[in-house]
């Protein structure tokens, strides 16, 4: 919402005293906060009535003139113009050397043709006006000034720029403040000085019974509180006087003639939006107050046609639609020069309606903008008045007496109790009663001993919660003594899921894995893109039924994708080698529950030199350990497309299934536009937080030393090393207390279809040391088991 | 005997002298003093000595040796030194060439800002939680206060899941506030920092996903005064003991009264200007809006089944992106989204 200070300062609050500066600070500590502000002068400098003294043709040019101008010097400026319609003793804008004009440009002197020149003369357009601006000027051409000003005047205050216009962020809670009115009793609270009210007059007396011209009817009074109207006639549609148009101007909206004008300037004032219909096009001299029926069309102001849906609130005659109400009339009821009779519409709508219908039809106006905060319905009547007062005070025409006024809903008057102990405690303030009720007092809260009369303008004032918020802002937010709580002390940290995933992330970077953070929602298309089966459960997602785009639309029931694609963006940026680690939620869809499951998954995602499958597993183990999950088993899968099918691997904890992980199938890498290989892990962190062992207790140290034994089995290609490692563990005694792989060989020396793999065991008593019986008696039971189950033979 | 004994002596010492490896040192004293050696040679000739003469020959031998044996010595130490020296001397390494690379990963400097901010008011009795981001209207509107028909609720600014828009993605971390209510009664003291999700396209200041953090506390006696304690707190920390914030009155239909805070533009120190410019961090404005926060609103308290005549309370809300992007002087919001390496690896 806009305030031009000068009409602030002339009408309702003197505040010129006080510096733009300030005024913006103190007014947003107090709980209006200005978004912007700007001098209106700003743009324009050194640019100055001037008088032409003379005016001769240019020697080299048939075009040009060469004008003598007092600009209110010793010495007339000597100025080169190529307009026509500049004459002598013409009062112009000049501007003079070294001056700036709208959209920065700069005006030097210089020679023109070989002729010196001081300067330009100008038209409304570089001033930054139009012809609704100055109406009496020309389109093309220098504006000839028929204003009260002399040579050497300052153009900016002629123009009424000499203001600054102050722009407001209004919350949702005060519709009362996107009006002058409404700011000037903040800026009056603010600075704790009077406000001046005006009460508007109207002589009335034109001729004519108002219920005898027009009828009106509210058939949706549910989406309109109040309809008042009034009528003026035998109007004279002219230019508004300077004034006004100043006044509009300053606050962004465009003169247009004065019934409009009027209805401009009520609305900026009052925030009470209104509207003027042409007399003549209301047919059947009816207004209906009605929703919108199946293909009805409007024209409206824009000259848009305008398809409305069923139910929206329309403003219609006895057959058709003449405005969208409260958002834009209609064309075919519009002011236009000859019009004679006027009605002025000042109606209270519904917010949510308003809002929906201008959100549907694309066409948010100032007038749907206060609409929808819901304003106060008593303000129609002053308004309409107001619009009334201005017709008779420009006349504009003649106004009727009476008015037509449906109230479809009585605000009922609201009393509070002011409680000073309660608001005191609430902001941790010692601020007395009389201090309180002389904030209320400057906000025009009347407050009789307790009992708060809220105002009608006030409907976000229902409880002391909202005393507290008036008297704290006007006592000021900034000087409440800041405190730290008392109260019991609580222990406060991080839950144990919690803790878990800051070590897992401290460990997923110690391995050289950086995070990424990436978006909950994808694409359908990721599905395939990972090459997920047609018939996967995981396809199942839930939809956004809004969605910023078919690529966002669904969340994500699996993070791989979003793995590959952060992955496939660096690889286009040419970074060489990729560790990348996610905690990814994913929205797992369950039936009966209205909410999703939202388990977190730990994905590792790697490319570059070096990266191959163990050494994931051996990271992906070291993150296990890091956990204190013991117990993890691996086993080849074969069938999970989005993975190399030879190297591809299912963790399970104790026989439940807790990730996957291996070389991401080369289609898959392909569908992401990676020519590399690319491993990935999927791990289920949350099943994973469920598993982690108990603290670790202190075993003693063996008193006894080990024995290390070194066995290379000849066994078929077939079998795994697990299947050997369980083999030997079964047949070992309980002496042998580990077993490590340490070499597998193929070629010279060992048949095709065959591999030699060697294992390194360590043997321990706890009561003796180790005879070389006793190991060799280990070693042959192992190397017979290993025989005996596998046909396995010692190299 | 004697000159024999003394000549030994002299072409020993001569012999350790020139010694220049220890294996001539060890062939020096084998020659003197081992059995086959030259002093032993001679000793074995005592016998033939009278017995007056046998002990001062005796004990001129055994002095000989003695004195022999600790020259070896200290040559040996000496020829030692000198070995080890130059053993040093050529293992010397030019200590600029670079280590051995330990790759290690960076945590995303989203998540750096908020473990501080988490850590902060763990420091101050919080404990952090977590909820859903597929949430209930309920949650996120209703309970809030936020009533039907509020422009927040529109399908222009929400992602919805169903037709009686029932269920979406949360559009901020304050359903965390009911979540914990309606479970635990004061003392109260929550951070709930998460995702949360609005509709708008991503460019450099929005995204349609983003982060939120939460804070609540409830309990007897909660005041204003106290809620500006705990964000001057957070603030000084995360920007320094001198930085200035202000409060201001603001409107959250889930708080009353309500405010936001600016914090002093560090750039411009609240001129708004530097050097006659327009201070391009704060747009002139001298402050930066840091976060929204109020006393929760007593139609909340009551919602959750909290006796809001006896409690009150604070509830904040910090926009995780604005905060990182204040303090890692980032100005563009996809880069947080974009997970670029060469970005990633800079925090």
């Amino acid at each position: 919402m806009k305030l031009n200070r000068k009409w602030l300062n002339e009408e309702f609050v003197d505040l010129s005293h006080i510096s733009d500066k300030e005024f913006v600070e103190t007014l947003t500590v107090a709980g209006q906060k200005v978004e912007t502000y700007e001098r209106m002068d700003a743009e324009i400098s050194n640019v100055v009535v001037g008088k032409v003294l003379s005016i001769v043709r240019h020697e080299n040019s048939d075009h040009m003139w060469v004008c003598q101008v007092d600009v209110g010097k010793d010495e007339p400026v000597q100025i080169v113009t190529g307009a026509q319609n500049v004459h002598e003793g013409d009062l112009v804008p000049a501007a003079l050397h070294n001056s700036r004009l709208v959209g920065g440009v700069h005006i030097t002197k210089g020679k023109l043709r070989g002729v010196e020149s001081n300067g330009m003369l100008c038209s409304l357009k570089e001033l930054g006006l139009t012809l609704n601006d100055f109406p009496y000027a020309i389109e093309d051409g220098i504006w000839i000034l028929e204003e009260d000003c002399k040579p050497g005047d300052d153009i900016n205050k002629i123009i009424g720029n000499d203001d600054t216009v102050v722009d407001f962020e209004i919350t949702n809670n005060r519709p009362d403040c996107y009006s002058i009115i409404g700011l000037a009793r903040e800026a009056a609270a603010a600075f704790n000085l009077p406000m001046k009210h005006h009460e508007p007059v109207v002589r009335g007396g034109a001729e004519g019974d108002l219920l005898d011209l027009i009828d009106v009817e509210v058939p949706a009074d549910d989406l309109c509180r109040r309809y008042t109207a009034r009528m003026v006639r035998n109007v004279k549609i002219a230019p508004s006087p300077k004034w006004l148009r100043q006044r509009l101007r300053a606050n962004g909206v465009r003169p247009i003639n004065n019934i409009v004008d009027i209805t401009n300037y009520v609305m900026l004032e009052y925030g009470q939006p209104m509207h003027a219909f042409d007399y003549r096009y209301i047919g059947s001299k009816k207004i209906v107050v009605r929703r919108s029926e199946e293909s009805e069309t409007l024209t409206t102001l824009d000259g848009t046609v305008r398809e409305l849906t069923p139910g929206m609130l329309v403003i219609a005659d006895g057959e058709k639609p003449i405005g969208l109400a409260g958002v834009m009339g209609g064309e075919n009821s519009e002011i236009v020069p000859d019009t004679v009779d006027v009605v002025f519409e000042s109606a209270n709508f519904d917010g949510t309606s308003i809002r929906q219908t201008a959100l549907a039809l694309g066409m948010r106006t100032e007038s749907s903008g206060k609409f929808e905060k819901n304003i106060d319905p008593l303000l129609t009547v002053p308004a309409v008045n107001r619009a009334c007062e201005l017709v008779e005070l420009l006349g504009a025409g003649e106004v009727m007496d009476g008015m037509i006024d449906i109230l479809n809903e009585i605000p009922q008057p609201r009393d509070l109790i002011l409680e000073p102990e309660r608001i005191n405690s609430l902001l941790g303030t010692d601020i007395s009663e009389e201090d309180m009720v002389d904030y209320l007092r400057r906000l025009e809260i009347p407050v009789e001993g307790r009992t708060i009369h809220v105002p009608s303008w006030r409907p976000d004032l229902v409880q002391t919660a909202d005393i507290a918020e008036e008297v704290g802002r006007l006592f000021g937010y900034n000087e409440i003594p800041t405190t730290a709580f008392k109260g019991v002390a609580t222990e406060g940290g991080y839950t144990g899921t919690m803790k878990l995933e800051n070590t897992v992330g401290a460990l997923c970077r110690s391995l050289g894995y950086s995070e990424i953070l990436t978006y909950s929602f994808v694409s359908p298309s990721v599905f395939d893109m990972i090459r997920l089966p047609a018939d996967s459960p995981l396809r199942s997602t839930l939809k956004i039924q809004n969605p910023l785009g078919e690529d966002a639309s669904i969340m994500r029931t699996v993070a791989l994708p979003s793995m590959l694609a952060i992955l496939s963006r660096n690889n286009a940026y040419h970074n060489s080698a990729c560790k990348l680690y996610e905690m990814a939620k994913v929205y797992l869809p369950k039936e009966g529950q209205l909410l999703p499951d939202e388990p977190r998954h730990l994905l590792l995602g790697t490319y570059g030199e070096g990266e191959d499958f163990f050494s994931l597993k051996g990271e992906i183990e070291a993150i296990f350990k890091g956990m204190n999950v013991k117990g993890a088993a691996y086993t080849a899968v074969k069938d999970n497309p989005s993975y190399h099918p030879g190297r591809c691997a299912e963790i399970t904890v104790h026989g439940v299934s807790v990730g996957v992980f291996g070389q991401v199938h080369p289609l898959v890498a392909k569908n992401y536009d990676i020519n590399a290989e690319i491993y990935a892990a999927e791990l289920d962190f949350t099943a994973l937080s469920g598993m982690i062992s108990p603290e670790a207790t202190y075993v003693p140290l063996p008193k006894y030393p080990a024995v290390s034994r070194d066995i290379a089995v000849v066994a078929d290609e077939k079998l795994t090393v697990a299947q050997l490692e369980a083999c030997i563990r079964k047949a070992g005694s309980k002496l042998l207390r580990e077993v490590k792989l340490f070499d597998i060989y193929r070629g010279k020396g060992i048949d095709t279809g065959k591999k030699s793999v060697a294992f390194s065991l360590t043997l321990r008593a706890d009561d003796r040391t180790l005879t070389d019986a006793d190991s060799d008696g280990v070693i042959a039971t192992v190397l017979a088991a290993l025989d005996k189950e596998f046909g396995a033979k010692l190299r | 005997m004697r000159e024999q004994l003394e000549k030994i002596k002299a072409s020993a010492l001569a012999a350790i002298q020139n010694a220049s490896v220890t294996d001539a040192l060890e062939a020096v004293r084998v020659g003197v003093l081992g059995k086959k050696g030259e002093l032993t040679a001679v000793l074995k000739q005592m016998g033939k000595l009278s017995a007056e003469e046998r002990p001062v020959m005796g004990q001129l031998a055994n002095t000989v040796r003695a004195e022999l044996e600790k020259k070896l010595e200290a040559r040996k130490a000496e020829l030692e030194a000198a070995a080890l020296e130059a053993k040093l001397e050529a293992e010397a390494l030019d200590v600029t060439i670079p280590g051995k690379e330990v790759e290690m990963g960076h945590q995303h400097p989203m998540n750096k800002v908020l473990q501080e901010v988490k850590e902060i008011f763990i420091g101050m009795g919080y404990t952090i939680v977590d909820g859903p981001e597929v949430e209930e209207a309920a949650y996120n509107f209703t309970r809030l206060n936020i009533e039907e028909g509020h422009p927040s609720r529109d399908r222009s600014d929400t992602f919805y899941f169903d037709d009686d828009d029932k269920v979406l993605l949360r559009t901020q971390t304050s359903p965390m506030q009911i979540r914990v209510m309606e479970h635990q009664q004061p003392p109260i003291r929550i951070l709930a920092p998460g995702r949360v999700f609005r509709k708008d396209e991503a460019d450099a200041t929005h995204s349609p996903m983003f982060h939120q953090i939460e804070g609540l506390v409830v309990d007897e006696g909660i005041t204003m005064g106290d809620l500006k304690g705990a964000l001057e707190t957070l603030i000084k920390r995360l920007y320094g003991e001198d930085a200035v914030c202000r409060f201001r009155p603001h409107h959250f239909p889930f708080t009353e009264p309500s405010c936001e805070v600016d914090m002093q533009c560090f750039k411009c120190r609240g001129k708004g200007e530097i050097d006659g410019q327009v201070c391009s961090t704060c747009h002139g404005e001298g402050w930066i809006e840091l976060l929204g926060a109020g006393m929760v609103h007593p139609k909340v308290l009551e919602g959750c089944g909290i006796d809001s005549k006896k409690y009150s309370g604070f509830a904040f809300g910090i926009g995780l992106e604005r905060m990182a992007m204040g303090r890692l002087k980032l100005n563009d919001l996809r880069l947080i989204f974009d997970n670029d390496v060469r970005f990633l690896s800079q925090f």
